[in-house]
């Protein structure tokens, strides 16, 4: 396929020459592998839809009403031989497109690992991939780079030719990471990780984007992906460390605030884990990590005493459903002597006055919701059981 | 609107405050010219003292043909609301280059591109499939009515107060921002917190009712009423395509129903089935909405490919070819309609062998399909094929739709998929499909069907205009938006940066313009033929040589359809008693059970709006009201015990003999 894919380029983009039609010639290995797939399954349906077009524009001619040479048969309605032609080649096609397929969909799964680097070259041992953690924020990407200690937001520099494995989740709503030169896309959801491989193999500077719609800034919500030699990616780490102030939580929480066309911004260094922190949706200290939560689900999980170690919702981000309780959130708990301490201090729990509820306190945006405390039930079994 | 400050819920009027008011100027416009449009047609009705007529033969009616007429009526309305969003769409794309920020801002933009996938959809496509399916089915079974002529009406009104919700929500507070199937943690609480998804929900849930209720009601009508002697197998094909359709219906809208149930549930009581935490899960509602949505598509043209095949085989003056292999084509695709959904997300992180399997049950329809396209080349093949407006409009879907089936089939190769998904591409592959496959079919139908239902046929010159139009402006319209997926643009953008891309949206512009002038060239078809009716009437009732039984009754039919329930020998029914020359019955009347008009539909309905409206608001003592109102009306509604009458034997035989003067006033 590889020696035939330049002219077939050539010969889909003929009629297109001048415009960058970078799905049929991208600049990384996964997506020309993509891309020739693609090729091959339209030239295999061109088989079956040019003669059908053909044929429609033949047969409406030739046996239009006023051609009285034509044969005119009004009762002939079936023929054995031509069903079973008109069910056997599309079924021939789909069998070979079939398998086109189960071997591509394989071979070509964002998780898998990458083989080669490109068409002539194999992955040798001692190139250790690029590591790139990808988190879509309300509206902009953040990409850490753990093995340098680096993040950027909206920039994304990969040295040529050196695989690159992504790690990707979403602070909040659903975004699809998309470099279509570089491998196609996967989808980037919050208290998720999906992982995407790929490699690039030209220098130049390409788009990567969202493509999913994911609200107001979406539109915006683009990124250099700047293709490099070593040298060049060294240079960019370089300029990193040197621009930044440093990456933890607190300031990852405010550039998670939403905002639209962020410029590119460097951060020179990186809290240990905070990529694992958002896929687990507990950056925010005090909130207990859905891996800890399924770590005790899998022991068997607290039971109903699980219910009490939740706190009223601090930030603003969540709203209350009119009929619902107040936003809560699972408390983290390290020891017992910690967790014993918290819930000894721990408000009452915000039961809402129903009244309240359905004449206004229900507020569809966070800021204004004043729980009215009511005496809290006897939690003391409940305590020394945590 | 925005979001800055909360708006709290008032006791009486809920969240409506006067914020709710679009401040935008566009939307006011459009508000003016709709209430200043709506007081000038209330003026006429109130002019021409039509309120009465109106009432009693229209909106109450239970008759099938009116009910089938409504619904076309609704889908064309609407029709013009979805296509004046998109043509929005092409406009702020064409210009937000170069650093403009084109004329609608994010908020307004958003609405628009959802709207429009929303109504087109819902209150387009839907209506005007079960408007045909309505008027056409119980006169090809000869039959005098569906099997449920109350719930008839009553799913009409419902889909038409879906419609009047989605409208309300651009005069009165925002629609969804969220894309057309509203995919969670977006249309969440956290992220969309007023009304716009509640709009989304309420209007989806309300038209829902109604068409559930209308495929079982269209499902037993062909089951239990066909004409005697027509067994499965020589029902007409649109007979056919229909009952998998409405089977496809009863199985898949419960499953919306049921996911915007959830997402309500997630929205108003505050449970956690789609949201980011608490164990909620947004991939759930992504597979089961692509559960009823995969479906619903094959829902939209499986009746039009009953129509091509009726409209094939007429004009082309033959037998369909390949009958039975078309029939289980068609229970293929029925069945397999039900096992691609996961097609849609092939990008949502699934493992190689769920993609792969998905990927080739999509393509394993293709060859239904395509026997389909085959089967009608073979009809035309040995025929004598008559260039009338319907078998134009089948000539062009055949060469248009080959095209979407094509790039639908790259879009089912995972790896294709995993640099097509939510491009351009993948826009113009479903617009592909659904204009040159629904919106053609549907074209095709109104022409073919359009002289049964008043009695004359439409303007061929004008038909001819709107089909030059649509179908030149169709391929201007959606080539270079395929162009531009291959160039890795981006559904659903407001503004772009790459200026190379413009020619290509103006171009596309340009086509969209072309649409309109043939959606302004049909209308003025409509109008041209009710004017000229004389000329181009038809006594006959069989204007195009017809062969199934719709055509064996006068045009436009009486309120009982035929006089007497035809006996059926072969497949095409009226070409076989044609053929063996048929007598039409000229005395021998008996009289004829019908069923009566009820107001109950409209009265259901409209509550059921107001009850939509007043949960979208908070409005709680209005909801509590509309619903036990809702309850108490339908409980009334079983007491009533006036709902049929005999139209007298002297009634129909005037109407028949009626029939026979203007018959042979033809033939001498």
């Amino acid at each position: 396929m590889s020696l035939r894919r330049p002219i077939l380029v050539a010969l889909a983009v003929l009629p297109l020459a001048g415009c960058d039609l970078v799905l049929l010639s991208p600049s990384g290995d996964v997506a020309q592998q993509q891309s020739n797939i693609l090729i091959f399954a339209t030239l295999l349906m061109l088989l079956v839809i040019v003669p059908v077009m053909a044929l429609t524009v033949l047969f409406a001619f030739r046996y239009r009403a006023s051609n009285r040479e034509a044969r005119y048969e009004p009762d002939w309605d079936h023929s054995t031989q031509i069903e079973l032609v008109v069910w056997a080649v599309p079924l021939l096609i789909i069998i070979v497109l079939g398998a086109v397929t189960y071997v591509g969909t394989h071979h070509l799964d964002p998780y898998r690992p990458l083989g080669r680097v490109d068409s002539d070259t194999p992955i040798s041992d001692d190139v250790e991939p690029l590591e790139v953690q990808a988190v879509s924020l309300d509206w902009k990407w953040l990409f850490i780079l753990p093995q340098y200690d680096v993040a950027v937001v909206n920039e994304l520099a990969l040295p040529v030719d050196r695989p690159v494995t992504f790690s990707l989740t979403s602070e909040k709503v659903m975004n699809t990471f998309s470099v279509p030169t570089m491998a196609g896309m996967i989808y980037t959801m919050a208290g998720m990780e999906t992982t995407l491989h790929g490699v690039l193999n030209a220098e130049g500077t390409f788009e990567g984007r969202s493509a999913h719609y994911s609200g107001a800034g979406f539109s915006q919500m683009r990124f250099d992906v700047i293709g490099t030699d070593d040298a060049g990616f060294e240079e960019w780490i370089a300029g990193l460390r040197d621009g930044g102030e440093r990456l933890d939580r607190d300031t990852y929480l405010e550039l998670a605030e939403p905002s639209v066309a962020n410029p590119v911004s460097g951060y020179g260094g990186v809290e240990e884990n905070l990529f694992d922190l958002v896929v687990n949706m507990c950056v925010e200290p005090g909130r207990m990590c859905m891996s800890e939560m399924m770590a005790i689900d899998a022991e068997g999980g607290l039971g109903l005493e699980g219910l009490v170690a939740t706190l009223p919702e601090t930030s603003d981000r969540r709203v209350g459903a009119v009929f619902g309780p107040a936003p809560q959130y699972v408390a983290a708990i390290c020891t017992e002597e910690e967790a014993m301490e918290a819930i000894a201090k721990r408000e009452a729990l915000p039961v809402r006055d129903r009244f309240a509820t359905l004449s206004g306190k229900a507020l569809p945006h966070g800021g204004q919701l004043t729980p009215v405390a009511l005496p809290m039930t006897d939690a003391s079994g409940q305590e020394s059981e945590l | 609107m925005e979001m800055s400050e909360p708006i709290s819920v008032h006791p009486i009027f809920g969240r409506l405050t006067w914020q709710a008011i679009p401040y935008d100027p566009i939307v006011q416009m459009t508000f003016l010219v709709v209430v200043l449009g709506g007081l000038g047609v209330v003026y006429m009705i109130y002019r021409y003292k039509l309120w009465g007529y109106l009432w009693n033969e229209w909106f109450t009616t239970v008759d099938h043909k009116k009910i089938g007429i409504m619904y076309m009526v609704l889908g064309i309305i609407m029709l013009l609301r979805g296509f004046a969003d998109a043509i929005m769409m092409r406009l702020q794309q064409v210009m937000a280059f170069n650093g403009s920020d084109g004329y609608l801002n994010a908020h307004h933009y958003d609405q628009v591109f959802t709207a429009h996938g929303v109504i087109m959809i819902f209150f387009v496509a839907m209506p005007i499939i079960t408007g045909l399916m309505n008027y056409v089915i119980p006169l090809q079974i000869g039959t005098r009515d569906v099997a449920f002529p109350f719930l008839n009406n009553f799913s009409f009104w419902m889909t038409a107060g879906g419609a009047v919700i989605v409208m309300a929500s651009l005069f009165l507070g925002e629609f969804a921002q969220t894309g057309w199937l509203a995919f969670p943690p977006l249309s969440g609480l956290d992220a969309s917190p007023y009304v716009g998804v509640d709009y989304y929900i309420w209007a989806l849930q309300v038209a829902g009712v109604g068409t559930t209720l209308s495929g079982i009601n269209l499902i037993c009508t062909i089951l239990k009423m066909r004409a005697p002697g027509m067994t499965m197998m020589k029902m007409p094909i649109f007979t056919w395509t229909s009952l998998c359709t409405n089977v496809l219906i009863v199985a898949s809208f419960p499953v919306l129903t049921a996911v915007l149930v959830l997402l309500s549930l997630d929205r108003y009581v505050g449970t956690n089935f789609f949201t980011t935490d608490m164990g909620g899960n947004a991939m759930m509602y992504v597979n089961l909405i692509w559960i009823w949505g995969h479906p619903e598509v094959y829902i939209l043209i499986l009746p039009l490919f009953g129509v091509f095949s009726e409209v094939t085989s007429t004009f082309s003056g033959k037998r369909l070819f390949g009958y039975t292999s078309m029939v289980y084509a068609t229970v293929v695709i029925t069945v397999l309609a039900y096992v691609v959904w996961l097609h849609h997300f092939f990008t949502m992180g699934n493992g190689a062998s769920v993609n792969a399997f998905f990927g080739i049950t999509t393509m394993i329809i293709s060859i239904p399909t395509g026997a389909k396209i085959f089967n009608w080349l073979f009809t035309m093949y040995h025929g004598r094929i008559r260039f009338e407006l319907p078998m134009m409009w089948t000539i062009a879907f055949m060469l248009t739709f080959t095209v979407g089936g094509m790039t639908g089939v790259l879009l089912a190769v995972p790896p294709a998929d995993f640099l097509l998904h939510n491009s351009l591409f993948l826009v113009a592959h479903f617009h592909n499909v659904i204009i040159g496959g629904v919106l053609f079919g549907s074209f095709a139908a109104i022409n073919y069907w359009w002289p049964k239902a008043f009695g004359f046929k439409l303007d061929h010159f004008w038909g001819a205009v709107s089909f030059w139009f649509w179908v030149v402006g169709f391929w201007a319209a959606f080539m270079p938006l395929y162009i531009l997926g291959l160039m890795g643009v981006t559904r659903r953008m407001r503004v772009f940066d790459d200026p190379s891309l413009q020619i290509w949206f103006g171009i596309a512009a340009l086509g969209a313009v072309l649409i309109a002038c043939g959606i302004g060239a049909m209308l003025v078809q409509f109008a041209v033929s009710i004017w000229r009716r004389e000329e181009l009437a038809d006594t006959t009732g069989d204007p195009w040589n017809g062969r199934t039984l719709e055509w064996a009754t006068s045009s436009p039919p009486p309120d009982y359809n035929f006089a007497f329930t035809p006996v059926v020998h072969a497949t095409d029914a009226w070409a076989d008693m044609k053929a063996r020359g048929y007598e039409r019955p000229e005395d021998g009347f008996r009289p004829i059970h019908m069923p009566s008009n009820t107001s109950a539909g409209v009265v259901l309905a409209g509550l059921s709006v107001v009850l939509a409206m007043a949960l979208i608001w908070y409005v709680w003592w209005l909801a509590a009201l509309a619903f036990v109102g809702l309850i108490g009306y339908a409980i009334y509604h079983t007491f009533d015990y006036h709902r049929d009458y005999h139209i007298p034997a002297d009634e129909v035989a005037r109407v028949e003999t009626d029939r026979t003067r203007r018959l042979s006033g033809v033939a001498s």
